[in-house]
């Protein structure tokens, strides 16, 4: 934080918004993420980092279906579920490396995630939140009681990744998958927000009546998103059972989805650098505050009703205005005008 | 069979009690209040404190102490619905759904893990149980006390009901949930109206607490979490906003239960529960007794 | 080539809507034509909204029909026949206010652009040529409604005029054959109307049929082609400005019968 300098708040302010729009802000995040290994490289270093990783995809694919699209998903962790399932009942069971689990997550984590948003989706937004809490624990519930998902004891023994001969299953190994993996969700659902179908999100938060009037199915586009969300969260799944090599059903309850949600509300809505500050905030800071274990959940529940009432934007707010750039200036100046031919589809 | 009947009905009541404090709510603001679960949580563990401190005294007079305990479970949750509101729902009436909506879930958190710590991880037992005598009734077993507390339950209803409709309370509630800027005009407290609500809503939740910890005999910090996922798939049933729709939605949802788990498994029964609101969700959104709404552009 | 005449730009026939006994609309029958710029008036809760949110799918009628093109669009969803060519404006401004106002105007563009999901993922040269064409339209509509203010900033802290203008560069960019505006000079100054009859007129000239909703009587007489009136959800006049402010019914609609009398028996008198 910047308040040990003397500046006036508003030269802090003006310091804070230069380093928000700086275009190499995800490098320097990237760098930070490949380095930080040198600095400290103890397994349970490497444990805690890989796990923030994860929350960190997580909680961006959570902000595509909340932040972006406005929906309450609170069943995000089932996504999780999902994926970890899935792929974890592949390699186990049927003897498949991880990679070659990823088309059939992603198959599956879409297909969740129609059977769920397609009949909600129409109903008013809020039964969404409600639905996705029950079907959260729909999920939970049967992995415990079926026998192919190991019923309460889970599934154990899930190998580590390997690429091609390369083996990636040491600590070290699947770190520097995760950065790569996650650097790619980060940056694919940042070029998704600004988009055409990103806009459409936005659109729909802002006002549903007003973007279907404007030619916006905004049944299918919040489908998009949501199936959006459920494929970074199953993908997610994949990268957890890797990790741990065992999951249960515990692992998956509405904990996880309202500590996913507090990354992203906590982060700010929308906004890519802050909802993965959010995530790490939330997924590291615990294992800092050992001794607070009681006391966190009731603070984080605490924590989110003072941001909804007091700092609604999150801790690092989405960025809301637009430069723009010289060329659209000049371009501004010429009153070329569309003609009614050229503008109709 | 009658039975499973009996024990439908029996869950259905606590169901629909809470069903009802939800459906008020969402009626009068349209804000899903993910803490009412809580409340039920927290009448609970009221009584629980009530009886623990009150120890001997109680256990002889039984069932009168029961519904003293109940009284004052009701007063005190009532109040912390009150204060919810007031707190952290009041200052976002007119921020977006979203905000309220993420707003109830933390006041959900906060109440849970504050019992938590308040009372600790684990379960504790009920020091009251509603075993004792039983009557066969239509070839079901059940006790006297058990037969009492539907009786309490339909009490409350008809309570209720008689409040929403016969009172100037009820009427302007009523108003509120129509149009709630028409009903500023016309010169209706809203705030109190709305703080009023919350207050009956909450207090119904707490007896279906302190009934359901009679009942079940044990009570934890995240019971209400289930029962306020069921009490809304009860309210959705019943058609949501709708008073007697909970009660009716209430009831339904627990026959439902008890015999689908009959049929299914116990195992199942939340699976069933659940997906029994998506389905019906998908088929019927406006419940049995809900109106269409047409949303205004 | 067909000999038969050419389908009406837009059909309404015997269009019925009731809220739960409230006959909103009740039996409306209007054309448009290509290149129309036609005015509904009517007092208030004549139902002319209604039928505003009907034609364009928010509301579901409870009867009769409305054809775009000789295309039945009765009952359709809002976004599918805003796909077919029309476009429209709310009576209290519907803005995205937390979002930029070029973002705003893309709105409209949204069927228009060529690019999907995997083109954003990889940006392609296509996604960076349709983000770069959106933007250039997005500016051009911009200029042509006029809008003084910043374009690259939020919607919602333009004055209300300007946000006015907004929302009216958000419908030409859906690329409409029929814009339908619900009261456009509501709240704006009288430069800021004259402005309006200004754009209105450029709107027109670009081959866009205009259907307004104004209770301004000023504008309405000025700009219409053609005037419809309203009351208790049927139409109760329908010609020119000039034919519409003579014609009786209207005048009873508009002033009660005693007062309506005077009004015809004086015109009488004047012929």
């Amino acid at each position: 934080m910047t308040t040990n300098f003397a500046t006036s708040p508003a030269r802090v302010r003006a310091l804070f918004e230069r380093i928000q729009q700086n275009r190499y802000l995800g490098l320097i995040g990237l760098a930070v993420a490949l380095l930080a290994p040198f600095v400290t490289a103890t397994n349970y270093a490497l444990s805690v980092m890989t796990s923030a990783l994860l929350f960190v995809m997580l909680a961006v694919g959570l902000n595509i279906v909340v932040g972006y699209c406005g929906l309450l998903d609170l069943g995000y962790a089932a996504f999780f579920a999902i994926g970890a399932y899935v792929s974890g009942i592949l390699a186990t069971r049927y003897g498949w490396p991880l990679l070659a689990t990823v088309p059939v997550v992603i198959v599956a984590a879409v297909v969740a995630g129609i059977v769920i948003g397609g009949p909600t989706l129409r109903l008013r937004s809020d039964y969404l939140a409600i639905v996705t809490l029950g079907f959260g624990e729909i999920i939970r519930i049967t992995a415990n009681n079926l026998t192919i998902t190991g019923g309460p004891s889970g599934i154990y023994g899930i190998p580590g990744i390997t690429l091609l001969s390369l083996d990636l299953s040491s600590p070290v190994g699947l770190y520097y998958t995760c950065v790569v993996v996650v650097a790619l969700a980060v940056l694919g659902a940042a070029r998704l927000g600004r988009s055409r179908l990103g806009r459409a999100w936005r659109f729909i938060r802002e006002d549903e009546d007003a973007a279907e009037a404007m030619g916006i199915n905004t049944y299918r586009v919040k489908l998009a998103a949501y199936i959006g969300g459920a494929i970074w969260g199953g993908l997610a799944g994949i990268l957890f059972g890797a990790q741990l090599s065992a999951i249960s059903p515990p692992s998956f309850t509405f904990l996880w989805s309202a500590l996913i949600l507090m990354a992203v509300v906590l982060g700010g809505m929308g906004s890519t650098p802050g909802v993965v500050l959010g995530a790490i905030v939330i997924s590291v800071l615990p294992e800092l505050l050992r001794q607070a274990a009681d006391y966190r959940y009731f603070i984080f529940g605490i924590l989110l009703i003072i941001v909804m009432i007091f700092r609604r934007q999150g801790l690092w707010p989405a960025r809301a205005a637009e430069r723009q750039s010289r060329r659209d200036m000049r371009k501004a100046k010429e009153h070329d005008l569309p003609k009614a031919k050229e503008v109709v589809p | 069979m009658t039975q499973l009947i009996w024990n439908g009905l029996f869950v259905g009541s606590f169901y629909a009690l809470v069903a009802l404090g939800y459906s008020m709510v969402y009626g009068i603001i349209r804000l899903l209040n993910f803490a009412h679960g809580d409340l039920y949580m927290l009448g609970a563990f009221t009584g629980f404190g009530v009886l623990s401190v009150a120890g001997g005294l109680v256990t002889g007079l039984g069932f009168v102490a029961l519904l003293i305990v109940l009284v004052i479970s009701m007063l005190v949750t009532g109040t912390a619905g009150l204060l919810l509101e007031r707190i952290a729902y009041r200052p976002l009436r007119s921020a977006p759904r979203l905000s309220v909506l993420i707003t109830a879930v933390g006041a959900s958190f906060a109440l849970e893990y504050g019992m938590r710590l308040v009372a600790g991880p684990n379960p504790e037992v009920y020091p009251v149980r509603l075993a004792g005598d039983s009557i066969n009734l239509l070839g079901a077993r059940i006790t006297i006390q058990q037969a009492s507390l539907i009786l309490i339950a339909v009490l409350l209803m008809a309570g209720l009901q008689w409040l929403v409709m016969g009172t100037g309370t009820g009427r302007a509630m009523r108003a509120i949930s129509q149009d709630p800027t028409a009903a500023l005009y016309m010169g209706i407290n809203v705030d109190a109206i709305i703080a009023r609500t919350f207050f009956i809503g909450s207090a119904l939740a707490g007896a279906a607490g302190v009934m359901a910890g009679g009942y079940y005999g044990k009570i934890d910090f995240l019971m209400g979490f289930i029962i306020g996922l069921k009490a809304f798939t009860a309210a959705v049933i019943g058609g949501i906003g709708n008073i007697k729709g909970a009660m009716l939605g209430g009831l339904a949802l627990g026959l439902l239960e008890s015999l689908g788990t009959a049929w299914i498994g116990g195992q199942w029964r939340d699976v069933f529960a659940f997906g029994f609101l998506i389905v019906f969700l998908t088929l019927r959104p406006t419940g049995i007794l809900g109106e269409r709404v047409t949303e205004r552009v | 080539m067909s000999t038969q005449e050419p389908a009406p730009l837009l059909q309404v026939q015997d269009l019925h809507l009731d809220f739960g006994g409230v006959k909103a609309v009740d039996g409306l029958t209007l054309q448009v034509n290509e290149g129309d710029v036609l005015s509904i008036v009517g007092p208030n809760g004549a139902g002319k909204t209604s039928a505003f949110n009907c034609i364009t799918g928010f509301y579901k009628p409870t009867g009769g029909s409305i054809t775009l093109e000789g295309v039945d669009i009765t009952g359709l969803r809002p976004s599918a026949i805003a796909a077919r060519g029309t476009s429209r404006t709310f009576q209290n401004l519907r803005l995205f206010g937390e979002l930029t106002v070029l973002d705003n105007v893309r709105a409209g563009m949204h069927l228009r652009l060529r690019q999907n999901a995997l083109d954003a993922l990889l940006h392609t040269p296509r996604f960076r040529r349709s983000e770069r064409e959106a933007t250039d339209e997005a500016n051009r509509w911009l200029d042509f409604v006029g809008l003084r203010g910043d374009r690259g900033g939020l919607a919602r802290n333009l004055p209300y005029g300007e946000q006015r203008r907004v929302e009216i560069a958000r419908a030409l960019a859906r690329g409409p054959k029929l814009l339908l505006l619900d009261e456009p000079a509501a709240g704006l100054n009288y430069g800021e109307k004259n402005e309006l009859l200004d754009l209105l007129h450029r709107i027109s000239v670009l081959g866009i049929a205009i259907v307004l909703i104004e209770h301004d009587m000023d504008l309405v007489m000025q700009v219409s082609r053609r005037v419809v009136v309203l009351n208790f959800g049927r139409e109760i006049a329908d010609g020119t400005p000039e034919e519409v402010r003579r014609n009786p019914a209207v005048i009873e609609a508009y002033l009660g019968k005693d007062d309506a009398d005077e009004a015809t028996s004086e015109e009488m008198s004047h012929e």
